[in-house]
């Protein structure tokens, strides 16, 4: 989505989407925030009016589009600024302050610019517990940064999250919203390494290669980026059970429509026999 | 009739690498149950889920059908089916792995749940966090609508739906159902008054069945095997199969589909006993909004009546597992934190009691409060309890005036120890093995002389509460 008139007055913006590129230097956030200004950016947004249109048309009514819009001005912005703000009220017909209320109540919102890759440590009980404590601080020390910051070449920002629906994999790590399952202090400093170094690894139960920000929140604003098929339809844990029962010849009683079925077969090749 | 001690449905052919394909649903019977579902009467597809016996999988357990009869026909208004995806309740852990797994049982549960509620629009609201299972979802929508099983006309029936998914943004709260509605009008997820309830006045103001991930993806099954083979497993009021998510001190933690009313003794067996060289301490039954239970209550059939007599709550059968590593006024913390954290604001004695939970609980968890603390916990639990807009006031105060009940004595260790008495290492995944470092306390860790330690000396005991009468 990036214009190139766009492209032009920030050289050292990585292009969305492209993420082979090496990270750009230092101090990015501070010449995005300067640069991401004025003119230019107001047109970039207007640019996203087709897509939020898009959206609008999806719910029978339009404040419903007021989510994933969000999630569209992530995908743009890396974050909900200002800016983003008035342009969703501007399409939603609501005031700023309706749609920052929203903006301000949900965790995924960033209202400063994240870095190319969101590292989330689950520290909810039971994956603190099991070593998510001793892994966000690693990293912390490891990144140089504290809960809800980014690394100076903008490649890493680091926050600590709430359960995430994988405790059977416990203690998990997620990237952009993707899951890294059963991490220790040092496979985590691994990830964030290779993060950093733009050669990111693939996630447990996840796309074979990690988006940026930007591009998962353009999923998440219903998007598809082609990628569902990629990945493991399940993780070890996800199957224990189900190992379990085959070993032991377990499973759902047969329906009775089925049992009769199936006698009523058995009966039938026997008579013909 | 018994049955076997695991049931896989849901899960049964998840060993094929392509399970959240089409291609695989329809190879093992999917969208079967549609067609079926679509030649009865409405009426007839509400009476055959209520006579299942199926109960709402997202925690409360409130008879499906039920939910569903309670929406007005003929009321000239639209109806919406809203399956809630919101999948945040700490512990649980078996909606994410069913719609990464087999997103195709769901969308034909929803289509038959919109058919017999008469709704023609139908929402998934799936938390954000988790962008592979949202691909999965928005993938196998699109099948569906190309396989003519959304959109106008399904299958030739007259029956037209659409199925929008819907990503969330960051907040447990929107598992609640009347916040989720909120929440999918684009405003804050706070929950709302009731009545009227969302049957009456859901989405838009308009009549709205909210139902969990897997509620919806239990009823194919029901409708293809009959309501007899679903209650065929289970207890009499708790009927069917469940996901039984375990997880933590555990050998193999993971996913068991069973009756409802298989105990959890049976779930550590066949999941290879608890971490080698440890023991049980303490367990949720489902999500950490419901009580902890200890070692006792390993024989309580995993129902709804049975856990509810034993003092706590089925919930979503997230059962969290704990051995003596842990310290329980560490875990206490951060789920109270993780309450403060996520309440709404809306209620005072869920905004303002969090708040003060974490700062007393904080205090003993260092050592450094007083022993009528533990009494001023009590007091605060007691003025949310209840008292609060929505049940996350009641998840909050579960752990504490539980772990109170049970580890009162642990409480008052960090007390007289100035300090947590555990070793917060021992507890974690690459902990050095139990019996290379004896009561699993690293030797080089500090504070480890082992005498000084609940762990390797006399654990104190569990308090005597109800039901511990019981000869353990």
């Amino acid at each position: 989505m990036t214009e190139a008139g766009e492209r032009e007055e920030r050289p050292n913006e990585p292009i969305p989407g492209d993420g082979e590129q090496p990270m750009s230097t230092a101090g990015r956030e501070g010449e995005a925030s300067a640069e991401f200004s004025g003119k230019t950016k107001k047109a970039s947004l207007d640019a996203l009016e087709v897509q939020a249109k898009e959206i609008i048309a999806r719910y029978p009514q339009p404040r419903s589009a007021l989510l994933p819009l969000l999630h569209l001005l992530q995908a743009e912005e890396g974050y909900v600024s200002p800016d983003g703000i008035e342009f969703a009220a501007e399409q939603l017909q609501l005031t700023t302050a309706e749609v920052a209320g929203v903006v301000t109540f949900y965790t995924m919102y960033k209202r400063r610019p994240v870095g190319d890759y969101h590292v989330g440590v689950c520290t909810n009980t039971l994956c603190a517990v099991m070593g998510g404590d001793a892994i966000f601080a690693t990293l912390k020390e490891h990144l140089g940064v504290g809960n809800d910051e980014t690394t100076d070449d903008g490649a890493v920002t680091l926050e600590h999250i709430e359960c995430n629906a994988a405790c059977d994999f416990a203690p998990v790590v997620m990237v952009n919203w993707e899951f890294f399952d059963n991490q220790t202090p040092e496979s985590a400093k691994d990830l964030v390494d290779r993060l950093r170094s733009g050669n990111p690894p693939a996630p447990s139960r996840g796309a074979q290669h990690l988006c940026t920000w930007k591009e998962a929140s353009r999923v998440l604003a219903g998007f598809s980026d082609g990628r569902a098929t990629e990945g493991a339809n399940a993780g070890p844990a996800t199957l224990v059970g189900l190992t379990i029962a085959k070993e032991r010849g377990w499973s759902a009683p047969e329906p009775a429509a089925k049992r009769a079925a199936a006698s009523e077969d058995t009966e039938g090749r026997d008579g013909r026999q | 009739m018994t049955t076997d001690l695991l049931t896989p449905v849901l899960t049964a052919h998840w060993d094929e690498p392509d399970s959240y394909t089409m291609a695989a649903y329809k190879r093992h019977g999917g969208y079967e149950a549609l067609p079926t579902a679509l030649g009865m009467h409405q009426d007839a597809v509400m009476q055959l889920v209520k006579a299942s016996g199926l109960r709402g999988r997202g925690g409360a357990g409130f008879p499906t059908g039920l939910k569903w009869g309670f929406i007005p026909q003929g009321d000239g208004k639209p109806h919406y089916l809203v399956v809630n995806a919101d999948e945040s309740e700490p512990g649980t852990c078996k909606d994410v792995p069913i719609m990464l797994a087999n997103p195709h049982v769901l969308i034909e549960g929803a289509i038959i749940a919109s058919y017999a509620i008469r709704a023609t629009h139908a929402f998934i609201y799936v938390r954000g966090e988790v962008l592979h299972a949202i691909r999965r979802l928005q993938h196998a929508v699109d099948e569906a609508y190309e396989a003519g099983y959304l959109g106008r006309n399904i299958l030739g029936s007259g029956f037209d739906l659409e199925l929008v998914v819907h990503a969330g943004a960051g907040a447990y709260i929107c598992g609640e159902e009347t916040a989720l509605l909120d929440s999918l009008e684009g405003r804050r997820g706070q929950p709302r008054l009731r009545p009227p309830f969302p049957a009456v006045a859901g989405l838009y103001a308009a009549p709205t069945v909210v139902n969990n991930v897997e509620s919806i993806a239990s009823v194919p099954s029901i409708v293809v095997n009959g309501p007899d083979w679903f209650a065929a497993m289970g207890t009499e009021k708790s009927a069917g199969f469940g996901f039984f998510s375990l997880s933590g001190h555990i050998n193999r933690p993971g996913q068991y589909e069973a009756p409802l009313g298989i105990t959890l003794r049976q779930l550590i067996d066949l999941a290879g006993g608890v971490r080698s060289g440890h023991e049980l301490k303490f367990w949720t039954p489902g999500g950490s909004s419901t009580p902890i239970l200890t070692a006792e209550h390993l024989d309580v059939p995993l129902d709804f009546e049975a856990v509810g007599a034993a003092g706590s709550l089925l919930g979503t059968r997230a059962l969290q597992i704990f051995d003596d590593t842990t310290c329980i006024v560490r875990a206490v913390l951060r789920w109270t934190e993780f309450y403060a954290h996520e309440s709404c604001g809306k209620c005072t004695p869920c905004r303002e009691g969090t708040y003060w939970l974490v700062q007393i609980l904080d205090r003993l968890e260092r050592g450094e409060g007083k022993a009528d603390e533990l009494d001023q916990l009590l007091d605060i639990s007691d003025n949310i309890l209840g008292r609060a807009f929505c049940a996350l006031g009641d998840g909050a105060v579960a752990p504490i005036t539980s772990s109170i009940e049970y580890f009162r004595d642990e409480y008052l260790a960090h007390l007289n120890r100035g300090r947590c008495p555990f070793d917060a290492a021992a507890s974690t995944l690459f902990a050095a093995p139990a019996q290379q470092t004896p009561e699993g306390l690293a030797p080089d860790a500090p504070g480890s002389p082992a005498a000084e330690t609940p762990g390797a000396e006399t654990p104190p005991e569990p308090t005597a509460g109800p039901g511990s009468a019981s000869d353990d």
